[in-house]
């Protein structure tokens, strides 16, 4: 298995959390998993719900001391 | 002994800061004891957000051009000689012609660059205005369009995120100027669940979206293009017809990147607020060429160089560094032919656009001439 990517867009206003974790999801293996921060709690919603439209699963999402994250798996 | 500083990038960022730096360190530079090298991969230089007006016949294509020679101050020492292989472990760059630079401070300025190709069929069915020869083929495209429907396609990642909106909006006031547009119809179609990443940009979009009559599609990431059949398919199983395809085509960074292991897509990792490798401290990245999630913009690139610039010449002089990057990006957004608005933001301040006006339009219009002052580090 290899090592998570982590994508940090604490901060991100444009393009966006989402908009990083798409272009990141291109360039990743079928099976790989990809973590996203991002200091935008509508990230916590956004992510999860455009995986399941796309057929990505999301594995993980919750808050840390100063950010949301969501950990989703390219599974096509 | 003399300190080298190599640029790696001949477009806006590494522009800006080879002549900015100049101005910091005139001194250093008479005496000999700094240099600075640009590797450029072109002899002209181009104005790259120009490109909008091509298609509209808006702008003179020898209006986007001069010379790279004559935009760099005449002490930057050029080489048209496209980099092949950055090696920062052991500080050398190689270059096409073989020849290798070392240097005791990198700036990587590599941008982005265009891949159509990673979409099946978008290349043959799409028009792009991103480039010259497609903001050409464009215009010649659309002064045969007579009616129809165009769908205006946004991919990730892409540089300008204000653009896809400015072309809709534009596209509409043209195609009402011909008096196709009662014969047209638009369709918007964007990555994510809303009509832009910067949600105070899109809560403006939606709105004047509606009242222009343009449809749009979120939640639209391109799986493939028809060409023969004329549709566009989506990931997430929704396929549109089209008879006049719009797209704001992918992009990857520079070759090098990748090929020098420097990182995926082209993308180099980059501290945010230093603009510097994490593992390499002399080693500044800027500009489209870095991995930092805000926008790939001129304006981006032109406020990094400020702080590059800063860093750089401080180091140079007097041994330490000088400020922070702070995300700082401005952008104008065409909201028609007629009028414009502004986003600004930084890494802590949220985007809010003000009421679209004639004036700011024109300021934009202004800024597109005054872009060679930018460029030549005094703007």
């Amino acid at each position: 298995m290899s090592e998570r990517k982590i994508i940090d867009a604490r901060g991100s206003f444009c393009p966006g959390p989402l908009m990083e974790l798409i272009a990141a999801l291109k360039l990743m293996e079928i099976g790989e998993e990809v973590e996203i921060w991002s200091t935008d709690q509508g990230t916590a919603k956004d992510v999860p719900e455009w995986a399941a439209k796309v057929g990505h699963e999301t594995v993980d999402s919750g808050e840390k001391e100063d950010h949301w994250f969501v950990v989703v798996k390219k599974t096509k | 002994m003399s300190k080298k500083v190599l640029i790696v990038g001949g477009g806006l960022a590494g522009t800006i800061i080879a002549n900015g730096l100049i101005r910091h360190i005139g001194e250093e530079i008479r005496k000999g004891d700094v240099s600075i090298t640009m590797l450029g991969t072109s002899d002209t230089h181009m104005y790259q957000p120009g490109l909008l007006y091509i298609p509209f016949g808006k702008i003179r294509e020898r209006e986007l051009f001069r010379p790279q020679r004559k935009v760099l101050d005449k002490r930057v020492i050029f080489h048209i000689d496209p980099a092949t292989n950055i090696d920062v472990e052991n500080k050398k760059v190689t270059c096409n012609s073989g020849t290798v630079h070392d240097y005791d401070y990198l700036v990587i300025a590599t941008g982005s660059r265009l891949m159509p190709q990673n979409i099946p069929g978008l290349a043959e069915g799409a028009h792009w205005l991103y480039d010259l020869e497609g903001a050409r083929k464009m215009r010649d495209a659309l002064d045969k369009f007579e009616g129809g429907k165009i769908v205006v396609n946004v991919n990730a990642p892409h540089k300008c995120p204000v653009a896809p909106l400015e072309i809709t909006f534009m596209l509409k006031e043209y195609l009402e100027g011909k008096g196709l547009w009662d014969k047209t119809e638009i369709t918007y179609t964007y990555p994510i669940g809303r009509l832009h990443a910067l949600e105070p940009v899109a809560e403006w979009a939606k709105p004047a979206m509606d009242e222009a009559g343009i449809k749009y599609e979120t939640f639209f990431n391109t799986k493939e293009v028809d060409p023969a059949g004329k549709t566009i398919e989506s990931e997430e199983g929704v396929t549109l017809d089209y008879d006049f395809l719009v797209t704001i085509p992918p992009h990857n960074g520079a070759e090098v990147i990748t090929e020098s292991g420097l990182g995926d897509g082209g993308w180099v990792p980059t501290d945010r607020k230093k603009l510097t490798h994490p593992e390499h401290s002399d080693v500044f990245v800027c500009g489209d060429t870095t991995n930092i999630p805000i926008s790939k913009a001129g304006s981006t690139a032109h406020f990094e160089a400020d702080t590059v610039i800063d860093n750089l010449a401080s180091l140079l002089t007097e041994g330490r560094w000088a400020r922070d990057y702070d995300g700082k990006v401005f952008c104008f957004v065409e909201t028609g032919m007629k009028t414009g608005t502004y986003v600004w933001f930084n890494y802590e301040t949220p985007p809010n656009p003000g009421a679209p006006s004639q004036m700011i339009h024109w300021f934009k219009l202004a800024y597109n001439r005054l872009y060679w002052l930018s460029a030549r580090g005094l703007l």
